[in-house]
């Protein structure tokens, strides 16, 4: 028992005041890419040509948030002339095209449909579907769960059941071993309900595009309500992503 | 008998001529004998060589051997023979649709069509999802009861199916059957550009991002005759220690948590994060993609990031050895830990169990200490090994190497580290070339094969994940063990469902 209560005391409060402050992330972390407009178009080709994702237009000036993986190729190569990835982790968006960007995203308070609100506000219970995930996306969901970010604080929980959720999210780029039974997990929440599709494998396939053993976006699927990038998003970034988007 | 395998090296590059190429016979017996002189399989996989179908296989005593033949369509199971054939002999038939005759029990590993487009080995026609067309291993009689669990579990966690055998609360039997991760990793490495290797490679199974990466990064190394510099390897081993101990010390937290002991779960819980986050320091990523590249590392540990590396290492490792205190010294704990779940030395030995799971059970190999890569060598790694096989032993293990992995971590950074780093993966591969290449990930024993062809493209690209040798010891386990422990043992091996189903 005495134990029990040093290490109690040892620990300490641990959790995070996010959303009020920001909580420090280490500098390379690599968050928001910010496309620089001026940059010149053969710098752009070399990039383009050096994306393992396939992420980059070179025409637009913009990268593909979906399918990138937030490697840093680019960023290296270009040596910030061209994209610069920053410590903003708020990156998620309620439509798929605004995840093609050049760093300006709109703000996913304004974009989520009101009625989500009102109805998830106070309580919102997701079920999770791993689709072929690889269990990072897994993992920097589960932690939300840890008393760092202690998402329940929010009203927010995990649940083991869909009869008991109010949405869906999804990891993973869908392979066809797993889509019945993702289907049927959807099919067995109660109407309304949400779509979440978290990580680059759920949103395009990520680093399996071109595999016929995988869906290749949720979106071709189900509804998706929510999009959430990252290779795996950061928890930060799953957390910005409720917070706005249902609160 | 004198075998006619070649003895060869971790990540050596070896003439594809200089393998012997045997008759399937001698093939056959010398496997045979190899293995069951204690040897234990590393790689056992079929490949197309033009028209040819081929076997290879690699195997390991106290060294690495390798050997390949002309594959039979139909061959006497060698599974038949020595239980430890058992996984690799699905996966061939699986793939391409060689019959191995009399093996005991011939099903599914990940549910696919095979890469020939031959006559499924199953009896399948791949209309309906997994697992369509299977008939579950069944106990018969009055009392039986069958429970099945899955493909979507409970937690935020991969998917997997489980169907218990039970007479009252004891489990009789447990068949797990996989295959709902299946993504088509090993066809993709074979056909993508280069520079899409290392991404594969860092997402086979996002837990083990550095033990999957150093194995395909080595691999590329060998047949590209690059070296990577002293301060990568220093860089590299720092990252696969810091990946053990953040997944070991999630483990024990869950493992707490499984038992109903609530403080060390939220503190390991946190703690794992922070370990995380000193993958991100490195990296700017917590499971350490974009790290490992061909030829080196992306990232230098500059002294910035070595002198906050050591400030939080040092913060951590009291809070680290005081929960572990709190948790192994519960006597509620041991309780629950001690005689659960037990796989005995022999079984583990037939079964092929590796990494931290066959240290529990009396099988003390360590890839790091037997076949060391990257800056293992200098670092020394201590045998490590237990005897009781329970959940008590997993966890043991666990404990042992936490303490170990930050010993090996605060060494390694109390100098300077330097290294030069590599932006792009492009390269060139030298044709007509074996490599294979072993790591020991917090699971066990990682390892990549790639065989070029003529023209220095990819022929077969090999992936296996210490899964695959695993799985089967957690049905072991669960033996004659009360359903409801079940969790508790599943946290104990936490295998990988994506890195089995590739």
């Amino acid at each position: 028992m005495f134990s029990v209560l040093k290490n109690r005391f040892e620990q300490g409060y641990r959790t995070c005041s996010y959303p009020k402050e920001k909580p420090a992330i280490f500098e390379r972390y690599r968050g928001k890419p910010v496309v620089q407009p001026d940059a010149p178009r053969e710098l752009a080709e070399i990039c383009a040509d050096a994306c393992p994702q396939a992420a980059i237009n070179v025409d637009l000036k913009k990268i593909d948030m979906g399918r990138c993986i937030f490697c840093g190729t680019c960023e290296m190569l270009s040596n910030k002339k061209f994209v610069r990835f920053t410590g903003d982790f708020e990156i998620a968006t309620a439509q798929k095209e605004h995840l093609v960007t050049a760093g300006d995203l709109p703000d996913l308070a304004e974009h989520s449909k009101q009625h989500f609100k009102k109805l998830f506000g106070r309580s919102l219970q997701l079920r999770q579907v791993s689709a072929a995930g690889c269990n990072a996306c897994e993992a920097d969901l589960n932690v939300l769960a840890t008393p760092f970010f202690d998402l329940a604080r929010f009203g927010i929980n995990f649940v083991a059941s869909p009869r008991h959720s109010d949405g869906i999210v999804v990891t993973g780029p869908v392979s066809r071993n797993m889509k019945t039974a993702l289907l049927q997990t959807f099919e067995a929440i109660p109407e309304p309900k949400v779509v979440i599709a978290v990580g680059s494998c759920a949103i395009t396939g990520g680093p399996f595009y071109g595999s016929p053993e995988i869906t290749g976006g949720l979106d071709k699927i189900l509804p998706v309500d929510l999009f959430i990038p990252g290779c795996p998003p950061h928890p930060l970034t799953n957390l910005h992503a409720l917070l706005s988007f249902f609160k | 008998m004198m075998n006619a395998f070649l003895n060869i090296s971790n990540g050596e590059a070896i003439d594809r001529r200089k393998i012997p190429h045997l008759p399937f016979a001698d093939f056959r017996e010398n496997a045979l004998e190899i293995v069951r002189e204690g040897g234990k399989i590393v790689q056992f996989f079929g490949y197309q060589d033009g028209a040819a179908m081929k076997f290879m296989t690699v195997l390991r005593t106290d060294k690495l051997m390798a050997a390949g033949c002309d594959a039979p369509e139909i061959y006497p199971s060698l599974t038949r023979v020595l239980e430890p054939f058992h996984m690799f002999e699905r996966e061939i038939a699986e793939q391409f649709g060689i019959q191995p005759v009399g093996h005991p029990w011939l099903k599914m590993v990940r549910y696919h069509p095979n890469y020939r487009k031959v006559k499924d080995v199953f009896g399948n026609h791949y209309k309906e999802d997994i697992p369509g067309n299977y008939d579950y291993y069944q106990v018969e009689g009055n009392e039986i009861h069958e429970v099945a669990v899955g493909p979507v579990h409970a937690g935020v966690i991969e998917p997997g199916h489980f169907r218990f055998n039970c007479i009252g609360e004891k489990v009789l039997h447990l068949e797990i059957q996989l295959g709902y991760q299946h993504r088509g990793v090993e066809t993709l490495f074979s056909g993508v550009n280069a520079k899409r290797l290392p991404i594969l490679a860092e997402n086979i199974a996002g837990d083990t991002t550095i033990g999957h990466s150093l194995c395909m990064a080595e691999a590329v190394e060998a047949l590209t005759r690059v070296r990577p510099d002293k301060g990568a390897k220093i860089i590299r081993t720092i990252a696969l220690e810091l990946e053990r101990l953040a997944n070991h010390i999630g483990d024990l937290g869950a493992l707490s948590g499984d038992v109903a002991f609530l403080p060390p779960a939220n503190y390991f819980g946190r703690m794992r994060g922070d370990f995380l986050n000193l993958s991100l320091l490195i990296c700017g990523n917590r499971f350490g993609k974009g790290l490992v590249r061909p030829g080196g590392v992306r990232f230098t540990l500059s002294d910035d990031v070595r002198k906050t590396l050591n400030e939080r290492l040092k913060e951590l490792k009291p809070q680290v050895i005081h929960v572990l205190e709190l948790l192994f010294l519960a006597s509620t704990v041991r309780d629950r830990f001690e005689g659960c779940g037990c796989v005995s030395t022999i079984d583990a030995d037939h079964l092929g169990l590796v990494g931290p799971a066959g240290r529990a059970s009396g099988l003390p190999y360590d890839v790091r200490r037997c076949f060391p890569t990257e800056y293992y060598d200098e670092v020394g790694i201590s045998e490590n090994k237990k005897t009781t096989g329970d959940v008590y032993a997993r966890a043991k293990v666990r404990y042992d190497e936490v303490l170990q992995s930050i010993a090996v971590i605060h060494s390694l950074i109390q100098n300077p580290v330097e290294t030069k780093t590599v932006t792009v993966s492009n390269f060139n591969l030298s044709p007509s070339t074996f490599v294979v290449t072993l790591n020991e990930g917090w699971r066990g024993e990682v390892s990549h094969l790639m065989l070029t062809d003529k023209d220095g493209k990819i022929l077969r690209y090999k992936v296996k994940d210490p899964s695959f040798h695993n799985w089967n010891g957690l049905a072991m386990a669960l033996r004659n063990t009360g359903i409801s422990d079940f969790p508790l043992n599943n946290k104990s091996f936490n295998l990988s469902y994506c890195g089995f189903d590739l």
